[in-house]
């Protein structure tokens, strides 16, 4: 994924073909009446009676960057933000024909507005391409809710660690977490000041808010399974953990509770396809055993999961991706050397 | 121009040879007609053909197809309606095209079969319609037996390159919804059959394209994707509405769907849709795919334009596949089409046995690919970065018939070995995904997780609730999915037409009120209360 980010970055913002920008259909003013779906006992956006497809399903409400490459989006998806749970999420498309179907956990949801919001890192072409929609333009393909949800109960005292982008997924969970009566504890690591998110939304929630960067520009300058660590040797250890991160930091997570026999719960970000269960590409050993994540998890208990291979398996289409960098790369490199051809 | 076995001029010009020198004996004796040889239809070169997408296999020429129609012997009591699974009225059609009425020949099918350019292409005849065959068995040879289905799809392309499909007559409004849960073959037959009754239908497909496995599964070579966007365009032309993106369980329960959107019936379409995976050492390296994953990256995400698509292709060289069905020769076809040199399936049984259609398997083999009988997969070996490196073979003999009378595969000790390979695609079958059903209680299901129903009606445990296709009978065919799909909709529409009398009879003011405003929660219960709860 990070190598399609190269393309995007040596190819820039206007790369698009023409053919995919016209693909994202821009839907006119008029269409964007948010009543329509508001106390319908129908299915929104099909109105009893009526055989027309109404749009303007997916439209982007609103965008904004959070961090260096970190967008929040808020799209209307009406029946997704009334069904939504907890870790749940979504697929989506930026091209009906050939775009690649990415998974976005479900950040936020507004039944009443009927929107959901996503919250994304730009790290790939469809990243990329979704970062460069506008309010108004409609996103052509938008599945979910996906996955199973948190099992939300009362468990005593909760750390929830989110790495990067991570926090954005944390942040239901964490909501639910605090709603059900839990002490919680949220440990928010990041690169870099700069890319330290939600901090006044998860402050808001959390009894106890911790901060770690790598550079030490803000909070600790440590790595979240520090003051993990010491949560599980202090005197009021977690009853529960829940890490979502990069994969290498839910492994190390899992390793830090494990000693302690501490419950971690990790949510897994795998390649997916259908996400119904239909393809097995999401698949991950968990426990010796098969799993696939779009619809036996997101979550896993992080004792169990073989991160190992669940990292080579992300890497399945490096070479792939590699050849298309160095495609992009020598085009570039064209279209320097004859800039008008 | 694209190179053909034998050039489709001379097959022609041979068919209309033949069709002179017919034409001159007068009325045709059984011996005559049994001597006219079987009709090939135009098959592009093996060579060519498997490094592209572009169907492999023409139409009949129409003189092909009468010739090949005049071939039938119209038995009194014919054998092949019998093997068809819809009883079309086989020897009619042919009698009909022999005449050169091909308009009239494809109402016959029409009548029964309301996808035969899609039947045509990828039922297994040789077990089915042809298997008996009068003429194949005065031959002695199935394979020489009435080309039923090259006649069946010969008429229906005959007929899509006519002119657009025209619309069937629909009946006036009947104020009724059905939604129908997946757009495979099951589900969008019914969505005719109801839509024809005057009900107003929702299709509802949880992809973000149309046609379920004939989409993501049958690739472009075997079943163009133009052939299923002509039966899509005319559902919708008759006024049926689809819902992609939509998954019925997780974006809308399925009851909620009756509940709170006013469905009067629902009709589950949900295919098999889960893959079986062999749990053999080394199935999560990287590299080995279940024939799903790979073919709906080819065939719906567009990776078989790379270049064009954000979906990557996982690049082999040397491909393995696992199984023996239709699933299994789509997926090594595939492979060698994306670029695999070298392409070896492995199948645990005999030739015989094979799943597959029959032509498949020869087109594989035409294409170069290798299949080796008797042999399975025990395991995956990976390289230190964890992709595939081997398969580990094990080789089988075939012992004792048991009790079916089959002789049953068994390894043979210490018989295995390596087989340098880079990917593998496990294709050695589907379950029945439980998404759907897991998340409407109530919905009864077998040990294999099929939905149950009334064979008769196609209702489930719930009322208004109605199944068929794949999703109860475990991974078959698109003939079996139809059929399936026709029963259902007939009881669904035998269902709302009883209620629609029961209703006119119980409250007749309430009947005038304009269709489309009721209050679709209470009319439910009221109908209920009239006691028309089907089968518990
Ligand atoms: C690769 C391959 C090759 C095949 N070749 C042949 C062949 O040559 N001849 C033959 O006769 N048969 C063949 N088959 C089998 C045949 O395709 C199936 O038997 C047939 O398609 C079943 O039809 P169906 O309508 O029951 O389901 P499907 O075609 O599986 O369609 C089900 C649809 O429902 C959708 N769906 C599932 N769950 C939900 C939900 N919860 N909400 C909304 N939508 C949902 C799915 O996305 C899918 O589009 C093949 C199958 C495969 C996979
Ligand atoms: S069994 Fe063969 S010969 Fe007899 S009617 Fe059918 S197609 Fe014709
Ligand atoms: S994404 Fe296809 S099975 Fe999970």
């Amino acid at each position: 994924m990070s190598s399609d980010f190269e393309i995007s970055r040596v190819l820039g913002e206007g790369s698009l073909p023409p053919s995919r920008r016209r693909r994202l259909r821009r839907l006119g003013e008029d269409a964007s009446d948010p009543a329509v779906h508001e106390g319908s006992e129908a299915v929104p956006g099909l109105p009893e009676g009526s055989l027309e497809p109404v749009p303007p399903e997916f439209e982007i409400l609103s965008v904004e960057t959070l961090a260096e490459k970190v967008m929040r989006m808020r799209v209307r998806a009406p029946l997704i933000a009334q069904e939504r749970k907890p870790g749940q999420f979504i697929l989506l498309q930026t091209d009906v024909e050939y775009g690649e179907r990415i998974p976005l956990t479900i950040a936020d949801a507004d039944p009443r507005q009927g929107s959901i919001t996503l919250i994304f890192q730009v790290v790939g072409k469809t990243t990329q391409e979704l970062a460069s929609l506008k309010v108004g333009d409609a996103l052509p393909v938008l599945v979910g809710p996906l996955g199973t949800p948190t099992h939300i109960e009362k468990y005593g005292r909760v750390v929830a660690v989110g790495g990067g982008i991570g926090v954005a997924p944390l942040y239901p969970i964490v909501e639910g977490m605090k709603a059900a009566g839990n002490h919680l504890t949220v440990i928010a690591g990041a690169r870099t000041r700069e890319l330290v998110i939600l901090e006044s939304e998860m402050r808001a929630m959390a009894d106890d808010y911790i901060v770690v960067t790598d550079d030490g520009s803000y909070g600790r300058k440590a790595l979240v399974t520090q003051p993990l660590k010491e949560l599980c040797e202090g005197p009021e250890p977690p009853d529960l953990v829940i890490a979502i991160g990069p994969p290498i930091m839910m492994k190390f997570c899992a390793e830090t509770t494990r000693p302690y026999g501490v419950r971690t719960l990790v949510s897994l970000n795998t390649i997916m396809v259908d996400g119904t269960g239909m393809c097995g590409g999401c698949r991950v050993n968990v426990g010796g055993k098969t799993r696939f994540v779009c619809v036996d998890g997101p979550e896993f208990d992080g004792h169990q999961v073989d991160f190992d291979n669940m990292i080579a398996r992300l890497g399945a289409y490096r070479d792939q991706e590699k050849r298309a960098r160095d495609h992009a790369c020598r085009l570039q490199a064209l279209a320097e050397k004859h800039p008008h051809a | 121009m694209p190179r053909y076995v034998e050039d489709p001029n001379k097959l022609n010009a041979r068919a209309r040879g033949l069709l002179e020198e017919l034409r001159d004996k007068g009325t045709l004796k059984m011996k005559d007609r049994l001597a006219i040889p079987v009709q090939r239809p135009p098959v592009l070169d093996p060579g060519e053909r498997s490094r592209w997408q572009e169907e492999v296999e023409k139409p009949l020429t129409p003189a092909q197809a009468v010739l090949e129609s005049m071939r039938c012997i119209q038995c009194k009591n014919p054998a092949c309606v019998k093997g068809c699974p819809v009883a079309i009225d086989i020897p009619e059609f042919l009698r009909l095209t022999a005449e050169g009425n091909f308009s009239a020949a494809i109402e016959v099918i029409k009548r029964t079969s309301l996808l035969p350019a899609i039947c045509g292409r990828v039922c297994p005849q040789e077990r089915q319609c042809q298997k008996d065959c009068a003429v194949g068995k005065s031959l002695k040879d199935v394979g020489l037996a009435v080309a039923i289905g090259k006649v069946e799809r010969f008429l229906a392309d005959w007929q899509r390159n006519q002119a657009q499909a025209p619309v069937p007559r629909i009946k006036s409004p009947s104020g009724r919804k059905v939604a129908v849960i997946g757009s495979g073959p099951a589900g969008l037959v019914v969505a005719a059959d109801c839509r024809r009754e005057g009900h107003q239908v929702t299709v509802f497909e949880a992809f973000h394209k149309l046609g379920g496995v004939l989409r993501y599964g049958i690739p472009e070579f075997r079943l163009p994707k133009e052939v299923v966007d002509a039966e899509i365009d005319l559902l919708r032309r008759m006024g049926v509405e689809f819902r992609t993106n939509f998954v019925v369980g997780r974006t809308r329960k399925l009851l909620d769907l009756m509940d709170k959107d006013g469905f009067d019936a629902v009709f589950i379409g949900s295919g098999a849709g889960l893959p079986v995976f062999t749990g053999m050492p080394g199935e999560d390296l990287v590299g080995v795919f279940s024939a799903n994953e790979y073919l709906t990256r080819a065939n719906m995400m567009g990776a078989i334009h790379p270049g064009r698509t954000d979906t990557p292709m996982f690049v082999s060289r040397r491909t393995v596949v696992l199984g023996g069905g239709n699933v299994a020769m789509d997926a090594c076809r595939m492979a060698r089409r994306l670029g695999a040199e070298e392409v070896v399936v492995l199948y645990r049984r005999s030739r015989t046995e094979m799943p597959a259609r029959a032509e498949e398997v020869e087109h594989a083999l035409e294409e170069g690919i290798e299949i080796r009988f008797l042999e399975n997969a025990l395991g995956v070996l990976g390289d230190e970065s964890g992709r595939v490196r081997a398969v580990t073979v094990q080789r089988y003999a075939l012992g004792e018939p048991d009790a079916s009378g089959r002789r049953r595969p068994v390894p043979i000790e210490g018989d295995t070995y390596e087989l340098p390979a880079d990917a593998v695609l496990v294709a050695i079958g589907n379950n029945s995904n439980p998404l759907l059903t897991s998340t409407t209680p109530g919905l009864e299901v077998n040990a294999r997780g099929n939905i149950v129903v009334d064979p008769e009606t196609g209702c489930t445990s719930l009322e208004r609730v109605f199944a068929g296709g794949d999703i109860v009978l475990g991974a078959a065919t698109v003939i079996l999915a139809m059929g399936e799909g026709r029963r259902a909709a007939r009881s669904i529409n035998e269902m709302l037409a009883r209620e629609a009398i029961e209703e006119a009879a119980d409250a007749p003011r309430a009947h005038a009120a304009p269709t489309g405003h009721w209050a679709p929660g209470r009319l439910r219960r009221r109908r209920l209360a009239l006691g028309t709860r089907r089968r518990g």
